[in-house]
């Protein structure tokens, strides 16, 4: 008997020892580029090692059960007439349970570290007063804080492309540049399907819906150049609607930023 | 109320034909309405695959050139709305439901036996009608999800089709969960408790309760849908002040609860087959069907962790990740107590256990990573990416196409009289369940990297990864050679299969195989233990 029990022991460890292994080691993400993604990386991690856990030690029970009680040709007739045990069902009722809820109240400070949980209320004035809608996506901030000391972006998408509009130079560029660690909010709104701006190494992604503007906000850290993809099918060239978004030092933006806004203004 | 279940009254025998004209038939006999949804089904099953190579030919190169790009979209609107409408749900409730249940309740036929023969023959000429708006004017290409106000904006013959198609799929849905409950409750055989039930009834009545509570709304949305289409109403369209965030409400209203009415009936199937393999009892049956009913009734409060991207509020995005997650906690116990019931079981290793066995291990992967989708900060990264893709294969075909071919093994000596070759059979195992992960396995890593879905052309970097998925599709393509070929073999040449090949205690065995039409020669049988094994074996040793 407490042989058993020392295998079992044994291969718990095991199972927990590379489920660990492999979720601290193997790295299924891209770059982390904006204060998002090592906040979603963490999580990740967790729930990772978490579902490794789970998986091998399911697998491996499925497995030794087929090998260990399959039919040898020489016996008959059934197995034990076990037809449940209790305790054990409240202890694979009660500990998932806890696991789920634990899983939960992590992810909602996740989604809080992120700015998810921010209140609108300067929106929600707005909304009553003003018939239309802002919907916020994640890192969200009141529309004074956008106003203050952010750069604010307004995007519109059609099919097939994004345009980003920069009110302080009046111009508008099919180029998302940004300058680096610095707080970008963005109201979006489409001018036709509903389309969703997402750019995976920032870990964000927004719905763009028409009639309804929505606000996404974020933070880059690292200086390149990323992919901004539609994720939402929005047509036959859905799969083509995509643009760029350039992280750069604050003097190369500014230098764009000034040479756009120059001939956009003799226009 | 008295039902009549008199075989001589509601099957009028003399006006039925016989043999293999039945199949073609307005039958009201529930076999053989059962063996249509099958084998209907089945064909539509070919052709939505057909469908998903031709998916899988275009992405083997990054650019998109198989296929011109808005035909792309009308096949993976087809592919979806194929699958899930004409393939698993009548396959996974209609036709396993329709053989099973009457003899699991005792019964002579179905409740409302006229009924089920409506409810299936909508679907040959709905199905047909969706294939064949592809010829009018393109068939609809805006997603199984029709999202307006892509829908809206398309070629409105094809959308059109595709609502009338799915408005008739939900309604043959509807009389098929109405005929489930009317007969589950009603047509037991005096002596026989609900708490005897063979768990497939309780996941058919749980299921039956999801169809009727929110098929309606699918259907009332895509009536308004079409208004916007065609009268140019402004219910979801912007232009005309309409609001596209309340259609994608009152579709998963259905959508969501339409994945546990594809996946509860076959969690109701493995747990018919696993304890007659494994030659034990179902290990925990109460807590089952408690699970079963948990499932029902958090299912129907979740639909909004599908999106979490379109601008919901914060307090929804939190409600609505908790009532997820807790999805996890019933079918979990599911899972474990399956696991539990082969411990310590004598279990025949062949192509039913092989296929449930591979359906747990499947589907676990598929309900770890949809824990870690109902998350909100995680989904906003992955969805409407490959990830997500991956994530439903796994539940969907990992899952209940696993316990489809699983059930189709096990109940097809009941059917013909005829047993399945085992070495087809296994086989046909091992090239699907690799073939599977060879496909679905690497998506995950590809939504997580930036390839979004429904895209016929895609960023060079995922090229190699993408045709490691074509490869395993390529192989889920052949696994179906060896199935077929065994079938065919089978029915003509198949070893005899006697009346109760398996030794299974559960009421459709107590009879001749196949069945006589009307179920059992005398008396059906008082099955008050459908999972007693091990018990009789016991007692008769005390005897001696």
């Amino acid at each position: 008997m407490l042989n058993k029990n020392f295998y079992l022991i044994l291969i718990i460890s095991l199972v927990f020892a590379i489920s660990f292994w492999i979720g601290l080691n193997v790295n299924l993400l891209p770059a982390e580029a904006s204060i998002n993604a090592p906040i979603y990386d963490e999580l990740f991690k967790i729930l990772f090692i978490i579902g490794l856990i789970i998986f091998i030690g399911m697998t491996i029970a499925v497995i030794y059960s087929l090998f260990k009680f399959r039919k040898r040709n020489d016996q008959i007739g059934d197995g034990i007439a076990l037809e449940g045990n209790l305790s054990l069902e409240i202890i694979w009722t009660i500990i998932p349970s806890i696991i789920v809820l634990l899983i939960g109240l992590y992810s909602y400070n996740i989604y809080d570290r992120m700015g998810g949980m921010k209140e609108l209320n300067h929106n929600h004035e707005m909304m009553s007063s003003n018939s239309e809608k802002i919907w916020a996506g994640i890192s969200q901030t009141s529309d004074n804080e956008i106003s203050k000391n952010n750069l604010s972006i307004e995007v519109s998408a059609m099919q097939f492309a994004f345009l980003f509009n920069y009110p302080k130079g009046n111009f508008i560029s099919g180029e998302l540049h940004v300058p680096v660690d610095q707080k970008v909010s963005m109201k979006m709104e489409s001018k036709d399907v509903i389309h969703a701006f997402w750019v995976p190494e920032f870990r964000i992604k927004q719905d763009i819906i028409p009639g309804q503007p929505t606000i996404l906000n974020f933070t880059p850290t690292k200086v390149g150049k990323y992919p901004i993809i539609c994720a939402e099918l929005c047509g036959p060239y859905h799969g083509g609607m995509r643009a760029s978004i350039i992280v750069e030092e604050e003097s190369d933006y500014n230098d764009w930023f000034n040479k756009n806004k120059k001939t956009e203004v003799n226009l | 109320m008295t039902i009549s279940i008199d075989p001589q009254k509601t099957n009028n025998e003399s006006l039925q034909p016989k043999g293999w004209l039945r199949y073609f038939s307005f039958s009201l006999d529930h076999k053989v309405i059962g063996i249509q949804y099958l084998v209907c089904g089945f064909l539509f099953y070919l052709i939505g695959g057909t469908l998903a190579s031709a998916i899988r030919i275009e992405l083997a190169s990054p650019m998109s050139d198989f296929m011109p790009r808005d035909v792309y979209n009308q096949v993976l609107t087809l592919h979806g709305t194929i699958m899930i409408f004409l393939w698993i749900v009548p396959v996974v409730n209609g036709a396993f439901g329709n053989y099973l249940i009457p003899f699991y309740v005792g019964a002579r036929d179905m409740a409302f036996p006229r009924l089920n023969a409506v409810a299936f023959w909508l679907i040959p000429p709905s199905g047909l009608m969706l294939v064949a708006s592809y010829f009018v004017e393109g068939a609809a290409q805006a997603g199984w999800t029709a999202y307006p106000p892509l829908s809206i904006t398309t070629p409105q013959s094809g959308q059109i089709i595709w609502i009338l198609s799915v408005l008739l799929l939900g309604g043959s849905s509807i009389f098929g969960g109405i005929n489930f409950i009317a007969t589950i409750i009603k047509l037991r055989r005096p002596g026989l408790k609900l708490m005897q039930l063979p768990m497939y009834c309780w996941a058919m009545l749980g299921t039956s309760l999801l169809v009727v509570l929110s098929t309606p709304v699918l259907a009332g949305t895509l009536i308004l849908l079409s208004f916007d289409i065609i009268a140019k109403t402004g219910f979801f369209n912007p232009v005309l002040g309409g609001n596209v965030v309340v259609y994608q409400h009152l579709f998963w209203f259905y959508s969501h609860p339409a994945v546990y009415i594809m996946v509860l009936p076959a969690f109701g199937l493995v747990s018919e087959i696993l304890p007659v393999h494994a030659r034990k009892p179902l290990f925990g049956y109460t807590t089952m069907v408690f699970s079963i009913m948990g499932i029902v009734v958090l299912g129907l409060v979740v639909w909004a962790h599908h999106m979490f991207t379109s601008g919901t509020p914060p307090w929804m995005r939190l409600f609505f990740t908790i009532a997820t997650a807790f999805i996890a906690v019933p079918t979990g116990i599911k899972f474990f107590n399956w696991v539990a019931t082969l411990w310590g079981g004598k279990i025949s290793i062949n192509s039913a256990i092989l296929f449930s066995c591979g359906f747990i291990i499947n589907f676990v992967f598929g309900g770890i990573t949809g824990v870690a989708l109902a998350q909100v900060p995680f989904d906003i990264h992955v969805h409407d990416t490959y990830f997500v893709v991956a994530h439903f294969h796994y539940i969907v075909y990992g899952g209940t196409v696993f316990i489809i071919f699983s059930s189709i093994y096990h109940w097809f000596p009941k059917v013909t009289g005829k047993m399945l070759n085992e070495k087809l059979g296994i086989l046909h195992f091992i090239i699907t369940f690799i073939g599977f992960n060879l496909c679905f396995a690497p998506q995950h890593w590809l939504g997580l990297n930036g390839m979004p879905r429904r895209v016929a052309e895609y960023d060079p970097q995922f090229q190699f990864v993408n045709q490691i998925s074509s490869l395993g599709a390529l192989m889920m393509a052949i696994s179906t050679i060896p199935f077929l070929i065994n079938v065919f073999h089978s029915l003509r040449n198949g070893r005899d299969a006697g009346d109760n090949p398996w030794d299974a205690l559960t009421p459709e065995w107590l009879t001749s195989s196949p069945p006589p039409v009307e179920n059992w020669e005398g008396e059906a049988p008082l099955v008050e233990e459908p999972y007693g094994y091990g018990k009789q074996f016991s007692e008769q040793n005390k005897n001696i």
